[in-house]
C-alpha cells in the first residue's frame, strides 16, 4: 500500500521542534521508508520561530519543501497565524493548548488535536520534554508508523550526553499518544 | 534496505562522497549555507589521512586547490555563490591548465551577498565559464542527497578523465535537508593516476612545466584547438533524468532542486489526467541537448523553469531550437520554492496549446 505523509513542526527556538523532525524522519527511515527532512530557515527565523517539514513515503519524494502540509504541529501562536490556515483541507492539527487558545483554531477545515504539552511535560518531571509529547500526539493522530518505531529510534537522534534521558523522552512520546483530550 | 542506509544533510552527503572518492586535500573558507562541508571534512579529513586547510580566503584555498591538482592529488574546495565568485581566477588557470580540481557551489541568493537561501542564479557561471578566457567546466547537478554522495564520487573521476575542473552545482535546499544515503566506495581508482602529468618531483622522468601561459608562435591557438577538442569529447558524458515524458504534450524542464520539487507538481498534475513530463539535466554541461531535440522532434511542448530569471532556459532553446521553443517561468530566489508555486504555469503552458 502506498504511503505518503507530511508535516511541518513549528513553534518557539528552543521547543525542540528540529528534533523531533529529525527524530520522525530517522524512524521513517528506519521503517524502510523514504524520507526527507528540511530545516526551513530564513529572515521569520530572527523573530525566534523555527520550523522543519519531514516527508515520509513509500515512493520517491519528489519535493522536500510543502505548502500546504497534511499535518502540521503546532506549538506556539505565531506558528498557527502561519501555518494553520496552510493545512490541508480535512487535515491533521496538533495544536499545543498550554500555549494557544484552542478557539484560534476552530474555523479552520481541519481535525484539530488539542493537546497541553508544556503541562503533560511538567506533569512528568521535565518542562524540555514537551516536543515528545507533541510527536507522539502526531503519531498516534496520523497512523504514519508506529509510536514504537519512534521510540527505537530516539538514540540515534539523541546527542550522547543525554543517553540517559533516552526512557524518559520515550515516556514523553507515549503519553502524547495516550492523552485524550 | 534500512540498515545500510545513512540519514544525513546534503552537505555531508558530498563531503562523505568526496572522502569515499579517495580526496585527501580540501581547502575551503566559511560561507553559508556550505558550512557543514568543512565542518565535517575538519575532522573526517585528517582521520583519512588528508589535508585540511581553512584557508585565509576564497581566493587562498582556490590556488591551494591548483596546487594540489597539479601534483595529481584528489582534491576539492566548496563554497557558495559570493565565495565561488572569487574562486574564478584560480578555475580559469586551473582550466588553462588542465587540471583535474573539483569545486562545489551551494548556490544561494544573489546577486552580490544575497540572502542565506535557495537559488539558481549561478548556472551561467557555472556552465558558461565564470571566469576570464574561453574554457568550460563539467557540471554536475545533483537533486537529492544520494545523487549528491554518487556525483561526488563521479566527479573526480570525470576531473582526471579529462584533465579538468569539475563543478557541482547544488543549492541551500540540498545542503540543508537531510535524506537516507546508502554510502558506497568505488573500486579501482588507479594509484597511477596522474603520473604522466602530474608533478612530483622528476626523479623518473624529464623535468615537466604545467603553465596556461603560451606566448609562443601558434602556441596558444594549438591550446585552444585541444581544449575544444576536449570539450567535444566530453559532450558523451551529457545524463539527465526524464520521468513520464514517453506520453507527456508539455516537458517540463528544471535541474537541481526545483527539478525534483517539480517532481512533486508533475505528479499532481498527472493524477488530475494532465499529460505533463519532467526533463531534469543531472549534467549542466555537456548539457543533454541530444535528448531534448529528440523530445521536440516527437512534437513535445516545453517549459523551463527555473529559481533565477532564466539562464538553463537559453541551453534548452539552443538544443531544439530547430524545431520548438521553450517557454519559461522563474521562481524568484529570496522566496522558498514549493510544488504549487509550479502547478499553475505548468497547467497554463500545457493549455496555452
Amino acid at each position: 500500500m502506498n504511503l505518503y505523509q507530511d508535516v511541518i513542526i513549528a513553534g518557539f527556538g528552543g521547543q525542540g521542534v528540529m528534533l523531533i523532525g529529525n527524530l520522525l524522519a530517522y524512524a521513517g527511515m528506519e521503517q524502510g521508508l523514504n524520507v526527507t527532512y528540511i530545516p526551513v530557515y530564513g529572515p521569520e527565523m530572527r523573530g525566534g520561530t523555527a520550523n522543519c517539514t519531514v516527508v515520509v513515503s513509500s515512493e520517491e519524494i519528489g519535493s522536500p519543501i510543502i505548502h500546504r502540509p497534511k499535518s502540521c504541529i503546532v506549538m506556539n501562536r505565531p506558528s498557527l497565524d502561519k501555518f494553520g490556515p496552510r493545512i490541508e483541507e480535512n487535515g491533521l492539527l496538533i495544536l499545543n493548548t498550554s500555549l494557544v487558545d484552542l478557539e484560534l483554531a476552530k474555523g479552520l477545515p481541519v481535525k484539530v488535536v488539542p493537546i497541553p504539552v508544556n503541562e503533560i511535560a511538567d506533569s512528568l518531571g521535565n518542562a524540555r520534554l514537551l516536543n515528545m509529547v507533541a510527536l507522539g500526539a502526531y503519531v498516534n493522530a496520523s497512523g504514519v508508523m508506529p509510536l514504537q518505531a519512534v521510540q527505537g529510534a530516539l538514540g540515534h537522534v539523541i546527542s550522547s550526553h543525554y543517553k540517559h534521558l533516552i526512557p524518559k523522552n520515550a515516556e514523553a512520546l507515549q503519553a502524547g499518544a495516550d492523552y485524550k483530550p | 534496505m534500512s540498515d545500510k542506509r545513512i540519514f544525513i544533510k546534503g552537505n555531508e552527503a558530498i563531503a562523505m562522497g568526496a572522502l569515499a572518492a579517495g580526496a585527501r586535500c580540501f581547502f575551503g573558507y566559511p560561507i553559508t549555507p556550505q558550512n557543514d562541508i568543512p565542518e565535517f571534512l575538519s575532522k573526517a579529513m585528517p582521520d583519512a589521512g588528508g589535508e585540511f586547510v581553512q584557508a585565509e580566503s576564497e581566493v587562498a584555498a582556490a590556488n591551494m586547490l591548483l596546487g594540489a591538482a597539479a601534483c595529481g592529488i584528489r582534491a576539492f574546495t566548496s563554497s557558495s555563490s559570493p565565495g565561488v565568485s572569487l574562486k574564478q581566477e584560480a578555475i580559469s588557470y586551473m582550466a588553462g591548465s588542465e587540471l583535474p580540481g573539483v569545486i562545489v557551489n551551494i548556490n544561494r541568493g544573489g546577486p552580490g551577498l544575497g540572502d542565506i537561501g535557495p537559488a539558481q542564479g549561478d548556472y551561467f557561471q557555472a556552465v558558461k565559464g565564470g571566469g576570464h578566457g574561453d574554457y568550460r567546466l563539467l557540471v554536475l547537478a545533483p537533486g537529492t542527497c544520494q545523487e549528491a554522495y554518487d556525483l561526488m564520487i563521479e566527479s573526480f573521476d570525470l576531473a582526471f578523465k579529462y584533465r579538468n575542473p569539475v563543478m557541482i552545482l547544488g543549492d541551500a535546499i540540498l545542503g540543508q535537508m537531510k535524506e537516507p544515503v546508502e554510502p558506497w566506495k568505488p573500486e579501482g581508482i588507479n594509484p597511477e593516476e596522474g603520473k604522466d602529468w602530474a608533478l612530483y618531483g622528476a626523479s623518473d622522468h624529464s623535468p615537466r612545466i604545467i603553465k596556461s601561459l603560451f606566448l609562443g608562435e601558434g602556441e596558444l591557438a594549438g591550446q585552444n584547438q585541444h581544449l575544444r577538442e576536449k570539450y567535444e569529447a566530453m559532450q558523451v558524458e551529457a545524463r539527465a533524468e526524464s520521468y513520464l515524458t514517453e506520453d507527456a504534450e508539455l516537458v517540463v524542464c528544471a535541474y537541481g532542486s526545483i527539478g525534483r520539487i517539480v517532481k512533486s507538481a508533475v505528479r499532481k498534475l498527472r493524477a488530475n489526467g494532465k499529460k505533463v513530463g519532467l526533463f531534469r539535466p543531472i549534467t549542466l554541461y555537456p548539457f543533454p541537448s541530444n535528448e531534448l531535440l529528440e523530445l521536440a522532434k516527437k512534437g513535445k511542448r516545453f517549459l523551463t523553469t527555473e529559481h533565477n530569471l532564466g539562464q538553463m532556459v537559453e541551453d534548452v532553446r539552443l538544443a531544439i531550437r530547430t524545431v520548438a521553443d521553450s517557454e519559461f517561468f522563474g521562481f524568484m530566489p529570496g522566496n522558498l520554492p514549493t510544488p504549487d508555486a509550479f502547478e499553475e504555469p505548468i497547467l497554463a503552458a500545457l493549455e496555452r496549446k
